[in-house]
């Protein structure tokens, strides 16, 4: 198997443009996709692929102005720059998608999902049930997520909002494999598929194993699978997207100090992978929950809540979550450090819970 | 008039008329009988909007409809004993049971399932007609609105890059001049809400008498052919009247009685029509009874039926959450 060292951004992009050169049917389409001299999305991802597969763009001429190019008959493109409208972006994919395409969409940022809500609750959501099979809506959302020193709009972690929504797909690759393998299953899957991803972990420039290596063939990961990031036998910890990673390390930690952590990422929160995280509190009888969405109605309560219901006799001690507080995200980067769970925060509480 | 059509296609536009009208009739009857479940928002006095901007569409140009779709529905082709059956809750309904009132259609005549968010069809319609120009046909999408749509994000969102992009779809405003129990006048400083903000998205416009089905299809047939040869998008701003309420329990209190009878007893459009086929000589008035009865026993029949189609097992209830294919 060829494999190539890779970030997760790379990873993403890997994955549409392979689906692309595959499927007609594929497209992109969101603000800043791919214009000339712009980022490819806030986060590089579709950066290129307008210039392969032809977009809409304005390109600096020879005298100084710009010139409008893949304007006059937009069906010639496979990547679309919209202007800044949630609504129609998202509105438009919903109907090309009931009509056979496979768009695939991004917003800057997670946050700006909240002015396209109709279009994903009302409607990608629902058409499939209320039309009872009728129509389908396989479209893929893409959001970036994740506190990173940019206040309130630019911070958040919606993944449990879209959790509650029957209908979506919810999915939070966090390794450039999984983002490959997860963007090409979303691609193909019939269904409308939220994907979010850490801004944190695109480049690996914060989370420096964040990179790693991706076979350059075809593969997908199936939603609904769990991967254990580390096996243990004291505690279980069930963390997504950054949280992993913090739990990774703290798990490092607590292993000098002989306590055996494993450490779970469910990567796919709708379908969730329950089986795996009861297989393992048989295992340890002891579960701590960690995310960088609020507390309050975050997907740990319900994982917690489920665990509660179906294996609370397997417990040796209470559930533990950690989630970011009930509060919006700070600035401050210290306020906000004090908001999300940090490693040190995981090590303390995974300390006491395995004495527990 | 100039452009009298055929009198097969003015008598097949009468039909649809007609089946709107007493499809409607039919529905209001079992509701006050207390037969059916939950709300409606008929269509009644809107038949000349529907059947006209319908009636010379393929099956696959699709059509895009709101919380009245039941006239819209029917002009596109929907069987009229799977809508009744939608309306009873049962399996046999075109959704299955799963949609209602709100949300009929069937996609294999191109009627999209109706859209209960006011202006939450504008953006599907548009990525419909994106899809249409990605794959280089000439299909065309019907979008229905009413006038309460044009002052939502979602229609001025839609204009702009419908615009921008020369999306094949035609906008059909039905300004029946109340958003619910508010009036247009309330909502929107001059009269004709939609028209006249189409000009600034490059969009070209018409004001047509919505109650006239010959001059909305018409303006359909211009609209159509431009979307068509790739000129892009028509909005159509169809003056027109509900004979109703926005809804099942709206007693219509706001509306002034001049206007009222203006709209539903001087204007009729099922009657208007009525009259001019039979003036054209496009068939006897004895035989247009006939015609009419045979849609009237049809209509009856289709709501027997419906009153004790099967009714869903549960396990229907978590069908088609996701996709479970054909």
């Amino acid at each position: 198997m060829i494999m190539a060292k890779m970030t997760i951004a790379e990873a993403y992009k890997q994955a549409i443009r392979n689906e692309m050169l595959k499927d007609d049917t594929v497209f992109c389409i969101g603000e800043d996709e791919d214009i000339p001299g712009g980022m490819g999305g806030s986060f590089t991802v579709t950066k290129g692929l307008g210039e392969e597969f032809g977009a809409n763009v304005a390109i600096e001429g020879e005298d100084g102005k710009l010139h409008l190019k893949g304007c006059d008959d937009v069906g010639y493109n496979r990547v679309f720059n919209t202007p800044i409208s949630e609504i129609v972006t998202a509105g438009l994919c919903v109907g090309a998608a009931m009509h056979g395409m496979k768009p695939v969409a991004d917003v800057h940022y997670g946050d700006f999902l909240f002015c396209m809500m109709d279009q994903l609750v009302n409607q990608a959501a629902k058409m499939c049930y209320m039309s009872n099979g009728q129509v389908h809506v396989p479209m893929v959302m893409r959001a970036p997520v994740g506190a990173t020193s940019r206040g309130a709009q630019h911070a958040q972690s919606l993944e449990s909002f879209f959790c509650h929504v029957p209908g979506l797909k919810v999915i939070c690759p966090s390794t450039p494999y999984d983002a490959k393998g997860m963007m090409t299953e979303a691609i193909r899957d019939p269904d409308p598929v939220m994907v979010f991803e850490h801004k944190l972990l695109y480049s690996g420039k914060t989370m420096a194993n964040a990179v790693g290596e991706v076979p350059e063939e075809d593969y997908t990961v199936p939603f609904g699978k769990a991967a254990i990031r580390r096996e243990g036998k004291d505690l279980t910890i069930v963390a997504n997207m950054l949280m992993w990673y913090r739990a990774m390390e703290a798990a490092e930690e607590l292993e000098k100090e002989g306590i055996s952590v494993e450490v779970i990422d469910p990567r796919s929160l709708v379908p969730f992978d329950y089986e795996t995280i009861l297989a393992s509190i048989c295992k340890t009888h002891k579960l701590m929950i960690v995310h960088e969405d609020h507390y309050t109605g975050g997907w740990g309560a319900t994982l917690g809540s489920y665990v509660a219901e179906n294996a609370i006799m397997d417990l040796d001690a209470p559930i533990v979550r950690l989630a970011a507080l009930d509060t919006p995200i700070p600035f401050s980067p210290k306020l906000e450090n004090y908001v999300v769970p940090s490693t040190a925060g995981i090590l303390e509480a995974a300390r006491k819970l395995a004495k527990m | 008039m100039s452009n009298f059509p055929s009198n097969e296609k003015a008598l097949g536009m009468y039909r649809k008329m007609y089946t709107i009208r007493k499809y409607e009739e039919c529905l209001y009857y079992l509701f006050l009988e207390g037969m059916m479940p939950g709300s409606l928002h008929q269509s009644t006095g809107e038949e000349a909007c529907a059947v006209g901007m319908l009636y010379d569409l393929r099956t696959e140009d699709w059509m895009a409809t709101t919380h009245r779709p039941a006239g819209h529905d029917i002009a596109k082709g929907v069987d009229i004993k799977a809508m009744m059956c939608e309306m009873f809750g049962s399996e046999e309904g075109c959704c299955g049971g799963h949609g209602g009132a709100m949300h009929t259609g069937d996609i294999r005549v191109g009627a999209m399932p109706a859209n209960a968010i006011v202006g939450g069809d504008l953006p599907i319609a548009a990525g419909v007609a994106l899809s249409n120009k990605m794959k280089h046909n000439d299909n065309v999408v019907v979008c229905f609105l009413g006038d309460g749509a044009t002052n939502e994000g979602s229609y001025h969102e839609t204009m702009n890059v419908v615009g921008l992009w020369k999306l094949p779809v035609i906008f059909a405003c039905e300004n029946n001049l109340y958003g619910a129990n508010t009036s247009v006048l309330l909502s929107y400083y001059a009269e004709n809400p939609a028209a006249d903000r189409a000009e600034c998205y490059g969009i070209p416009s018409e004001v047509v008498d919505g109650n006239d089905v010959l001059a909305v299809n018409e303006a359909a047939t211009r609209a159509i052919a431009r979307a068509r040869a790739g000129e892009g998008a028509t909005i159509l701003e169809l003056k027109t009247y509900r004979h109703g309420g926005h809804s099942r329990n709206d007693a219509c209190g706001y509306r002034p009685d001049a206007e009222e009878d203006f709209w539903i007893n001087q204007h009729d459009p099922v009657k208007s029509f009525r009259k001019v086929i039979l003036e054209h000589g496009v068939i006897s008035e004895t035989e247009l009874e006939a015609i009419e009865a045979e849609i009237e026993k049809e209509i009856d029949e289709a709501a027997e039926y419906a009153k004790t189609a099967k009714q869903p097992d549960y396990d229907s209830a978590t069908k088609n959450i996701f996709w479970e294919g054909k």
